[in-house]
């Protein structure tokens, strides 16, 4: 990406940014992320349909950070809601992280916040066919049979915390798995464990997962774990109207409330 | 050690026949796009066709989580229930793992037959029979031959097969555990005299000598190179996990005032909270140490401690990380930079 | 097992000031109801943990209420509210995940409400009853090392 290469370099020769997160070539065909600090390595970064986790993630380590902000990151539309989303919960400034985005067949930064919603709400993320699929698939479903299905799926979770690991939006430095007084999570991965363990994730990442899909690419035994936290995020959207990665100013969904919140459910 | 041949449907039905006996039989399964060990029942359901599993056996002598003790607390008295000595004695028959997973498991109880001795880890090995297939065919992640494993190893295994031509694999029965197996359906097979099978064999280049690397690690622990190297690595511990080889553990501890139990678990280098000490301080506050905990432990301190290195090569680390991290390439890489 | 002679285990997660009194002004106006369910008092039920009452399940109950003050009536102003967002994505995720959320059982009693303490309890019952034992936990449960026993 030729537009891309020439941005990258730009950013850092002016030195505007000091690292520029992206993809580059890994093995074998496959995609990795690079972290590019000097302009001559910008020819590293590449970009096409390959490249499909979310770099957001690396907003949040430490090392990272102690590079310097602001840091530009080449970025999915899913990326871009991660970003507004961890604005939103205060784990950085609008002016610490430079979105380098694709609008057509253009590559441009965004620099300001209105830019940033802008894009976020203009691109929403699009899920590809085979996971559209599934949802419908499971949706189909009665209720013993959805519960056959997690089973089955959640069998070959052995708890290794990828799913945890490459989330933009898993950024706590405790998780509650790290807890043991009380111990919220059975620790092994048998069927109560795994599924604690999924039902608290979910839970902890309703109106906040942009659904990028990052964490089923990361899973080593192939479980479709991403369907989880994203049907969290469809309820806290269609029940609670909250969408999250929009705007870079709203308060957590589980921590506010609407007194006209839907409780048809409640006697 | 004595050779025959086998053929393949011939080979089911050996399978078949050691369900038959009772014994519990794991061999690879597909479960969506991957390969994975599992229990079964249906020799038909075993995959043949792959070059390696997504995680490694060694959960047959190492299981994910291993009760180690339970405790009762009835109105009399509190009862305490060691684990190991309830072990059932159930006969394992693990089919179709590579000569790097059968070497692997005879290391894994080397580590574990330290002093005191782990009772679990040596009961399950007592269980355990392995017949393994040679790797016919290997991918760019493979790296067995720079560790001093080859696609044809024969250590570890009781039963080794290599797939050759006809439909035919050629059989090497190496202990008296494979011996007994063979025997109990002996017209399955036909005696062989012993063939040259490297033929057969894939072939694993070994750029990246270890011996060489280990040297060189000996003066890396301060180079800047782990930084660069572990930038994208984000501690999700699938290496660890999916390693044949990597052993360390966390006690936890789960119950109420009644009843509870002591468990085993995996833990991972690579975790942030690893090395966390209660006073806060963490003595691997970066992935990059945690990187080069990993690197140095396997390639460095392994071979100058015990002599082994830490690593069979099987490549699994590397196909499974989601960020691309390649040992094989890092293992280049310092050979480079040193 | 026959459903008729099947007597669900139902946990009531109340809260102090409402419900638990509601439950109490119940008992002291000699109302009968179902006598299925154990109440766990709570200060509010905005410290209702979701996890608590996965828990619950896991322990051996087959269904759950949980039950609190009117919105607006909440004696820490908004724990209720906060609560009421949980339950929504809560009660959405277990259905998701294949428990049948009519397992679970949200209603809103205040301190004056003896009468309709009996009647949420009695629906509970009935209901849980209807829904037999909480099959999916007892089939979780079976992969444990050990069993949970009451403390």
């Amino acid at each position: 990406m030729n537009q891309l290469n020439q941005i990258a370099k730009e950013l850092l020769t002016s030195q505007k940014v000091k690292l520029v997160i992206g993809y580059g070539e890994g093995t074998d065909g496959r995609v990795r992320p690079v972290f590019v600090r000097k302009s001559e390595d910008a020819s590293q970064l590449i970009w096409d349909d390959r490249c499909r986790q979310n770099l957001a993630v690396y907003l949040n380590k430490t090392e990272i950070r102690e590079i310097g902000f602001p840091i530009a990151i080449v970025s999915l539309p899913a990326t871009v809601r991660s970003i507004v989303q961890l604005i939103a919960e205060h784990q950085f400034q609008v002016e610490d992280v430079i979105p380098i985005v694709q609008e057509g067949a253009n590559v441009t930064t965004i620099e300001n916040k209105e830019r940033l919603e802008q894009y976020a709400a203009a691109n929403p993320v699009v899920f590809p066919p085979f996971v559209v699929e599934e949802i419908e698939n499971i949706r189909n479903k009665s209720v013993e049979e959805r519960f056959e299905y997690w089973q089955e799926e959640l069998s070959r979770c052995f708890k290794c915390y990828a799913c945890r690991a490459a989330c933009p939006l898993c950024y706590c430095e405790r998780c509650i798995t790290d807890v043991n007084t009380p111990q919220w999570v059975c620790v092994p991965p048998h069927a109560i464990g795994t599924f604690e363990w999924h039902m608290n994730r979910a839970m902890h990442l309703a109106g906040r997962c942009v659904e990028c899909g990052s964490c089923t690419i990361a899973c080593p035994v192939g479980i479709p774990i991403g369907l989880l936290t994203m049907e969290a995020t469809r309820i806290a959207r269609e029940e609670l109207g909250y969408e999250p990665g929009i705007k870079c100013d709203v308060p957590a969904a589980l921590a506010t409330f609407r007194p006209d919140d839907k409780e048809s459910f409640i006697l | 050690m004595t050779y025959y041949t086998i053929s393949h449907n011939n080979l089911l039905e050996f399978l078949k026949s050691i369900r038959a006996q009772g014994k519990k039989l794991i061999a690879p399964q597909q479960r969506e796009q991957k390969i994975f060990f599992m229990e079964t029942d249906d020799v038909s359901s075993i995959v043949f066709d792959y070059i390696q599993t997504s995680i490694s056996p060694k959960d047959i002598l190492f299981p994910r989580v291993e009760p180690l003790i339970t405790y009762e607390l009835t109105a009399d008295a509190l009862q305490v229930n060691d684990r190991a000595e309830q072990l059932p004695s159930i006969s394992t028959v693990l089919f179709g793992a590579r000569p790097c997973d059968a070497v692997a498991l005879t290391m894994l109880e080397k580590f574990f037959a330290e002093e005191p001795g782990d009772p679990f880890v040596e009961k399950r090995a007592k269980q355990l029979t392995v017949i393994s297939v040679s790797c016919s065919k290997a991918d760019s992640y493979c790296f067995c031959t720079s560790v001093g494993v080859s696609p044809g190893d024969t250590r570890g295994s009781d039963i080794l097969l290599t797939p050759c031509e006809n439909n035919e694999y050629y059989v090497e029965v190496l202990t008296e555990k494979g011996n007994d197996l063979v025997q109990k359906s002996q017209n399955l097979f036909n005696k062989s005299e012993k063939k040259e099978k490297e033929k057969y064999l894939a072939n694993v280049s070994s750029d990246i000598p270890a011996e060489e690397i280990s040297k060189r690690l000996e003066n890396a622990f301060n180079n800047p190179l782990w930084n660069e190297a572990s930038l994208r690595c984000i501690g999700c511990g699938t290496c660890a996990y999916v390693c044949p080889l990597c052993s360390c553990f966390d006690i936890e501890d789960e119950g109420t005032q009644k009843c509870g139990t002591r468990l085993r678990c995996w833990d991972s280098c690579g975790f942030a909270l690893f090395t966390m000490h209660t006073s806060g301080h963490n003595p691997r506050r970066t992935q990059s140490e945690r990187w080069r905990q990993r690197v140095l432990h396997k390639f460095s301190y392994l071979p100058q401690r015990v002599q082994v290195f830490g690593c069979v090569g099987c490549g699994r680390c590397s196909r499974a990380c989601p960020v691309d991290m390649n040992l094989k390439e890092q293992l280049q890489l310092i050979k480079e930079a040193l | 097992m026959e459903n008729e002679s099947f007597e669900p285990k139902i946990v009531a997660f109340v809260c102090n000031w409402c419900t638990y009194a509601g439950a109490d002004l119940t008992g002291t106006s000699r109302i009968k109801y179902a006598t299925n369910v154990r109440i766990i008092r709570f200060p509010c039920t905005g410290r209702i943990d979701y996890n608590l009452i996965l828990k619950a399940f896991e322990r051996g109950a087959d269904g759950v209420i949980v039950s609190g003050c009117h919105p607006n009536d909440c004696h820490y102003t908004s724990g209720n509210f906060h609560a009421r967002r949980r339950w929504i994505v809560f009660r959405g995720l277990l259905e998701y995940m294949g428990i049948d959320p009519r397992r679970i059982i949200f209603s809103w009693v205040s301190a004056a409400e003896g009468a309709k303490w009996a009647d949420v309890v009695n629906r509970a019952v009935t209901e849980v009853r209807q829904l037999g034992p909480a099959k999916e936990f007892n089939e979780m449960r079976k992969s444990q090392a050990f069993e949970f026993r009451s403390v």
